[in-house]
């Protein structure tokens, strides 16, 4: 019930957001916003009957760490791609390669596969049971991957917002 | 004042612009599906979101920078789900990738770590 209320709260505060204005004067419009979050909620519920993990608004300041880290590390690795893809030789060396994930939730594993299709020249593939299969643009980016420390700053993050 | 978020706004209109160019140029040069995703994937990240930061900039402190930002948000989210679904797929109907060595394709190979 808890989580219900708090994810009301924080989809009423996103639709007032939007629409940008909450006067009574425009009762179909308020009527809509209403009506969008009872769908809104009531799909949620549905949804965490079958899944098993609610829906939930976590914006831990770990999470914004990681965040701006990776926005630091997509940048480097959108300049690397671009290199290759400018250069008139287009020195390419197409690998895949398997990445060990050793996160615990599905919303972990999901959070460091989108990391790595996220940064350039990484794309995740296939995922089975703890492996990403993983095609990179180069053997370098290949390595390069399995060398960071992506894969640990995803599951330390998972572990404090668990 | 205005016009240090103007130029600022049209450096990054720039960069996106550029950024999207190469990201496109990557999609018609690389030669098959798996790396030609990693152009697209230029276009996805870098270029839309400066491109979003340079209108951001040009709206202010106002509703519209919100709606941005969440625009910005979304496509954060959205653009590696679909390439993720895209190669998935094409992994899945069993597309060969150009020019991986044939050890990475055998089944059940792990990399040391």
């Amino acid at each position: 019930m808890g989580h219900i209320l708090s994810l009301g709260a924080s989809l009423a505060a996103f639709w007032m957001l939007l629409s940008g204005s909450i006067s009574l004067d425009h009762k179909l419009v308020l009527g809509f916003g209403v009506a969008s979050l009872v769908l809104s909620i009531w799909l949620a519920v549905r949804m965490d009957r079958i899944d098993g993990t609610p829906v939930s608004v976590n914006l831990r300041p770990s999470l914004i760490r990681y965040w701006i880290w990776l926005a630091k590390e997509i940048g480097k690795a959108n300049i690397d791609v671009a290199k290759i893809v400018l250069s008139p030789k287009m020195e390419i060396s197409p690998r895949m390669i398997r990445v060990k994930a050793t996160q615990k939730t599905d919303v972990g594993i999901t959070t460091f596969a989108n990391s790595i299709t996220l940064t350039p020249g990484t794309v995740s593939v296939d995922i089975d049971n703890d492996e990403i299969l993983v095609h990179a643009i180069t053997d370098e980016m290949a390595q390069g991957l399995l060398e960071s420390d992506m894969d640990a700053r995803v599951t330390a993050v998972e572990a404090k917002i668990r | 004042m205005q016009l240090l978020i103007d130029i600022l706004s049209w450096g990054f209109i720039l960069a996106g612009v550029f950024f999207v160019f190469t990201g496109t140029l990557g999609m018609l040069r690389l030669p098959d599906f798996y790396t030609r995703l990693h152009g697209a994937g230029i276009t996805d990240t870098l270029g839309t979101e400066l491109l979003l930061i340079a209108m951001m900039l040009q709206a202010g402190w106002s509703l519209v920078t919100v709606k941005l930002a969440m625009i910005s948000l979304f496509i954060f989210f959205t653009s590696p789900t679909a390439t993720h679904a895209l190669a998935n797929a094409a992994n899945a109907v069993g597309l060969r990738p150009f020019g991986v060595p044939a050890k990475d394709l055998e089944p059940g190979k792990r990399e040391k770590r």
